[in-house]
């Protein structure tokens, strides 16, 4: 337990680990019949590999990681299509910077910023109204990107943008939600799980009653977590004693920021703003069923895919992930990322040849930066 | 991206446009309170809100605030935070 005396509450934390201890005891989960338990949120991911939470825990809690990183889970197509819009001389290209280093097939839109085209790191969709205001000559287009968490910002943008009546900034949308990846995964056969972390920042704008077809249909437990590794125990701790008691319900560890209705004002935004595609494209996963959002008609003219004829709509689509690539066998837990013939030779941090090298959310970053260094630190005790 | 940071808002720059002035870990720039927006917005001034790309998502109480900003640091994110605000102010200049 070297680790936790890192905690801010390292007496707080050795108590959680005591008693998800004997909870694994009383469950009869062992290394070789593990709980499975996945953490949907990217940033948990990270938070789990920083801490060395799966170290600390019991063997008998094996952590499953997630589709929760919206970079990591952005298919190659979409990456070529910003790349296309970017390279126009009028566009002013502004998007995130996790976003820049994703490989598309011909460059990644940090290449294409070297090959001459105008594209900006923007901290915030506003940062993109202000450059739309300040160049009223040039195209202004925002790589809206995210679950729900960013989905409102984008939305509340374009309502501010046909307010002004610029005529001069669209959105490129990619938003995503959480809930039908998860319930792809749970229809997937092949899967093993038996409880989830549920995403705090997501959860803050959408509320908790999202999850409940988890709980109610698939007869599994979820508990939203905060962001804290201590957060990320105790909802650990919470998810072990549904399964002990054979409940399947949905919880909330992070009630001090979720509420169990959301965030109204967020809530109608999105609904203004966007509706459910048919179908969206997921990086690993495939095609799923209403998983993405476009731009609804009635603003049209902010709908970057209408405006440059690009994405869904416009020609066929599927793009072949690169060779060797094991993103999605990854991200469904099929492997750990150490499995994937490309880990640490092919594909590392600075040359990435899968998403989930690119950004630190990545299970592959995460185990990369930190998996590496703690089993050195284990080689030298 | 994903991780809101904790900011102190300071100001109410416009409010037609429910824009106000937050201080996140030191620095300031300016924030939309639509999500978060009070009948009287000047009643936000003073109050700690959990900041994503530039909108206040939430409200929430100093204590939580100094945690999740310790948390934060932990894992980076706040410095990362930090670093694409200056890239979005370079990046209104076109000076990237
Ligand atoms: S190592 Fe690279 S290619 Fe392999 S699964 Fe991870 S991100 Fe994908």
């Amino acid at each position: 337990m070297r680790y936790v005396e890192e905690f801010r509450d390292p007496v707080a934390a050795k108590a959680v680990l005591a008693a998800i201890e004997t909870v694994v005891q009383e469950i009869g989960a062992t290394a070789e019949k593990p709980v499975h338990i996945m953490e949907i949120c990217g940033g948990h991911t990270h938070a789990i590999f920083r801490y060395g939470l799966d170290r600390l825990t019991p063997k008998g809690i094996e952590f499953i990681h997630g589709p929760g990183c919206p970079v990591c889970v952005l298919p190659m197509s979409r990456i070529d299509e910003c790349v296309e819009i970017a390279e126009r001389p009028e566009v002013i290209f502004c998007t995130f910077g996790d976003a820049m280093r994703v490989p598309g097939t011909r460059k990644s839109l940090m290449q294409a910023k070297a090959d001459g085209a105008d594209i900006r790191m923007v901290y915030s969709p506003l940062d993109a109204l202000e450059i739309a205001r300040r160049n009223p000559e040039r195209e202004v287009v925002f790589f809206g990107l995210g679950f729900e968490t960013t989905t409102p910002s984008t939305a509340l943008s374009i309502q501010q943008a046909a307010r002004e009546e610029l005529r001069n900034f669209s959105v490129f949308c990619n938003h995503i939600t959480v809930p039908p990846p998860i319930k792809a995964l749970l229809d997937d056969p092949h899967m093993v799980l038996d409880g989830f972390v549920g995403p705090g920042h997501v959860s803050m704008v959408i509320g908790t009653h999202p999850y409940d077809f988890i709980a109610e249909t698939y007869g599994k437990p979820i508990v939203v977590a905060g962001f804290e590794p201590l957060d990320l125990l105790q909802s650990v701790l919470m998810v072990l004693h549904q399964i002990r008691d054979g409940r399947a319900e949905v919880e909330n560890q992070y009630a001090r920021v979720v509420p169990e209705h959301g965030n109204p004002v967020s809530l109608a935004a999105i609904e203004d703003v966007y509706e459910p595609r048919r179908t969206f494209e997921w990086r690993g996963l495939g095609e799923i069923d209403a998983s993405g959002l476009r731009i609804r008609s009635k603003y049209a003219a902010f709908d970057a895919e209408e405006r440059f004829g690009v994405g869904y709509g416009a020609g066929p689509r599927l793009v072949s992930e690169p060779e060797g690539c094991a993103c999605g066998q990854v991200m469904t837990g099929r492997i750990k990322p150490t499995g994937c013939p490309q880990y640490g030779t092919g594909c590392t941090p600075e040359m990435p040849l899968g998403a989930l090298m690119v950004s630190s959310e990545g299970a592959c970053a995460a185990y990369y930066q930190y998996g590496a260094t703690d089993e050195r630190l284990e080689a030298v005790e | 991206m994903c991780l809101g940071i904790p900011g102190q808002i300071v100001e109410i720059t416009d409010a037609n446009r429910l824009m106000a002035l937050a201080d996140i870990s030191g620095v300031r720039r300016e924030v939309s309170v639509a999500c978060v927006a009070t009948p009287d917005l000047c009643d936000l001034i003073g109050e700690w809100a959990l900041i994503h790309v530039g909108f206040a998502m939430s409200v929430i109480d100093a204590d939580e605030a100094e945690k999740t900003l310790e948390a934060l640091r932990g894992l980076g994110e706040a410095q990362e935070t930090l670093e694409a605000m200056a890239e979005g102010a370079s990046a209104l200049e076109g000076t990237q």
